[in-house]
């Protein structure tokens, strides 16, 4: 079973940290998971620079590019990756925007992420109706989940669409927004977490964007399963240090 | 027939490709607003009262149908039968504002009640900005920190006409970027919002509605030929290439004549191998930017990287996906043109025909030095813009 699907199964709301590959510095890559792992944090995403990040707001706009400019490579994050099945057992994702993983090649991207352990991929660029008409075969093929997203605006329609597509988790887009550019939840969210919840879906849903501390966290997994914590967690470690990883966790999950 | 039924086998097939180039790689954030306009855009633009408000705003308010002129000394000094479409004359200065009548009118239908554009030089901001104050919708335009800077006539016009110029700071803070500051302001505001992109670039269905909109250029141009050559077709047409849209305009309706040759202009800036350059046909591979899959400036990596022209709206790392699709299938003659070259183009037409070309459109104008055409060839370039906006940019080149 892949680990995505035998860590939702667990009876507890799960907490996933986002960060960019290659920030603050070249090398934090495992020493960054070491540490969400030993934070008891359940999955992560491992960001994908990318030069033009369309779905982000200025916080992983900036990281992104301080990445690059580090010199991260879709070939440096798998050499990274090499070896972390050794001693990371929580799921890991890969997020990322499409380009680059087009220009590595679809299939040898894919092939690559089996090879390290990588468990799924969340390509917000890449729609649905694209993956199932060219890409749906590989990721299968490699065993990877791709994650799709939802939002506020998703009509009930295509969320049961995509909920037929999807072999793992709904990635639910807490309000109409670039990623970091929320103030906190209000109304229109608790709205949309009862509506989501009350639909049945087949896959759990995991919410991010605009979760920032524990007041965020217990609001987003009120009804959902778990959440996701990227701009606030890239923010702590700007301001601290990437040695200071347990430190946040331990204000998001008192 | 219907008007508006694909009439070339060169336009987007029902999901947005050209050949092999297109599409809509969007987040699902921007899915309701795309899926909005992609199921309702023809309906409406066939719409009898659209049509007819769309051509009334064209000939009385744009000025509409713009000459078709004989540059007869410029045809003498090449040896070729030259004509140029007089884009210029439209009002606002280029060919961009013919699209943002179309879209203003697309918006209004749609509901929207506030308007966001990306833009370069500031022309297809200006354009925007000036449909904005005509319908007295609210217009915000994000153009990079950089060409705020280098385009400051432009940027006062449009506070004139009152819209909100937003700078772009990320990455290069130029066009790109722009546009990236333009995709994330839609995403933030999904319900009231349209976005007019100013190019034949971006998710389906907007290089095909854009291109809709921009063919009355060749529509009036196969008219006007027929009126001065006995025939509707030129033996070429030839225009600039940024994203596109005064290209698609001028081809639109000899796509599919195979009789008529196209001729796609790049900007190749200070040279194609000298790493500052955009002619992306040259130095592009297939690849995804602002939601379409098209010939992309990019690195090994996937990385997109930062094109070079001296004309600001050329500087652009891709191309909208119909032209990719014609360098690609061959139906489409492509040649790059150096920043140099087309000062000097530029400066050529005003003397020759008093003409003062916008540098844009000078790359357009550079390809007669190099590209030899036959003495009875009927040559139709399209002059996209007049050059009133790069007057600065003249005047430090030549020393005026
Ligand atoms: C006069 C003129 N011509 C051409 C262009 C390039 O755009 P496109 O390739 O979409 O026609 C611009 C863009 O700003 C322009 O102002």
């Amino acid at each position: 079973m892949n680990r995505i699907n035998q860590k939702l199964s667990e009876d507890k709301k799960m907490l996933s940290l986002y960060f960019t590959a290659g920030y603050p510095a070249i090398n934090d890559t495992v020493s960054i998971l070491t540490q969400l792992q030993e934070s008891g944090v359940d999955m992560v995403e491992i960001g994908l620079p990318f030069s033009d990040p369309l779905a982000d707001g200025p916080t992983i706009q900036e990281s992104s590019t301080a990445a690059l400019k580090n010199g991260m490579t879709t070939q440096l994050l798998f050499d990274q990756l090499k070896d972390i099945r050794n001693t990371i057992h929580i799921p890991l994702i890969v997020m990322g925007y499409f380009n680059p993983m087009l220009q590595y090649g679809v299939e040898k991207f894919c092939a690559q992420c089996q090879e390290v352990g990588i468990d799924g991929i969340i390509m917000p660029d890449l729609p649905l109706a694209e993956y199932e008409a060219e890409y749906k075969a590989i990721f299968e093929n490699y065993g990877l989940i791709n994650i799709f997203l939802i939002t506020p605006q998703t009509t009930d329609d295509r969320i049961k669409q995509i909920d037929a597509a999807s072999d793992g988790f709904i990635y639910m887009v807490s309000s109409a927004s670039t990623t970091g550019n929320i103030s906190g939840f209000g109304n229109i969210q608790s709205d949309y977490f009862k509506r989501i919840a009350a639909m049945n879906l087949n896959n759990p849903q995991v919410v991010g964007f605009g979760i920032k501390d524990s007041e965020t966290f217990i609001a987003a997994t009120e009804y959902q399963k778990g959440a996701i914590i990227g701009s606030a967690f890239i923010k702590h470690i700007t301001e601290n240090g990437a040695d200071s990883v347990a430190d946040f966790v331990k204000t998001i999950r008192k | 027939m219907n008007t508006l039924e694909r009439e070339t086998s060169y336009q987007a097939d029902e999901r947005g490709y050209y050949g092999d180039f297109g599409g809509a790689f969007i987040p699902e954030m921007l899915y309701p607003n795309v899926e909005e306009l992609r199921s309702q855009y023809i309906q409406i633009m066939e719409e009898p009262s659209f049509q007819e408000e769309f051509h009334q705003l064209l000939k009385d308010y744009v000025g509409r149908p713009t000459p078709l002129y004989y540059a007869e000394r410029f045809s003498k000094k090449y040896g070729a039968k030259v004509y140029l479409k007089r884009e210029d004359l439209c009002h606002t200065g280029a060919h961009k504002v013919n699209n943002t009548i179309g879209q203003i009118l697309m918006a209004q239908r749609l509901g929207k009640t506030r308007i966001i554009a990306e833009t370069g030089a500031g022309q297809h901001g200006v354009a925007t900005a000036t449909v904005c104050a005509l319908m007295g919708l609210e217009c915000i335009v994000y153009m990079g920190a950089i060409d705020i800077e280098r385009q400051a006539p432009n940027v006062a016009r449009m506070k004139m006409l009152g819209a909100t110029v937003k700078p772009a700071e990320s990455g290069s803070k130029t066009l790109k970027d722009a546009t990236n500051e333009a995709i994330r302001d839609w995403i933030n505001n999904p319900v009231d919002t349209h976005y007019i992109i100013g190019s034949v670039v971006g998710p389906h269905p907007y290089p095909d509605m854009v291109a809709r909109f921009q063919a009355v250029i060749s529509k009036e141009t196969k008219a006007q030929l027929l009126e001065k050559e006995g025939r509707e077709n030129p033996d070429y047409v030839v225009a600039c290439v940024g994203g596109g849209s005064n290209a698609a305009g001028l081809y639109y309706h000899y796509l599919d004549q195979p009789e008529v040759g196209i001729i796609a202009v790049e900007a190749a800036g200070k040279g194609i191998d000298s790493g500052e350059s955009a002619a992306t046909s040259a130095l592009g591979r297939e690849g995804i930017i602002h939601g379409s899959k098209t010939l992309l400036m990019q690195t090994d990596d996937g990385q997109i990287t930062e094109p070079y022209s001296i004309s600001a709206g050329l500087d652009y790392p891709g191309v909208g996906p119909m032209h990719a699709h014609l360098f690609r299938s061959g139906r489409g003659e492509f040649i790059s043109v150096t920043d140099d070259a087309a000062m000097q183009a530029g400066l050529q037409l005003s003397k020759l025909e008093g003409i003062i070309p916008a540098i844009e459109t000078s790359h357009a104008l550079a390809i007669f030095e190099t590209r030899k055409f036959k003495e009875d060839d009927v040559v139709v370039i399209n002059l996209s813009g007049r050059g009133d906006k790069d007057l600065n940019t003249y005047i430090e080149y030549f020393g005026l």
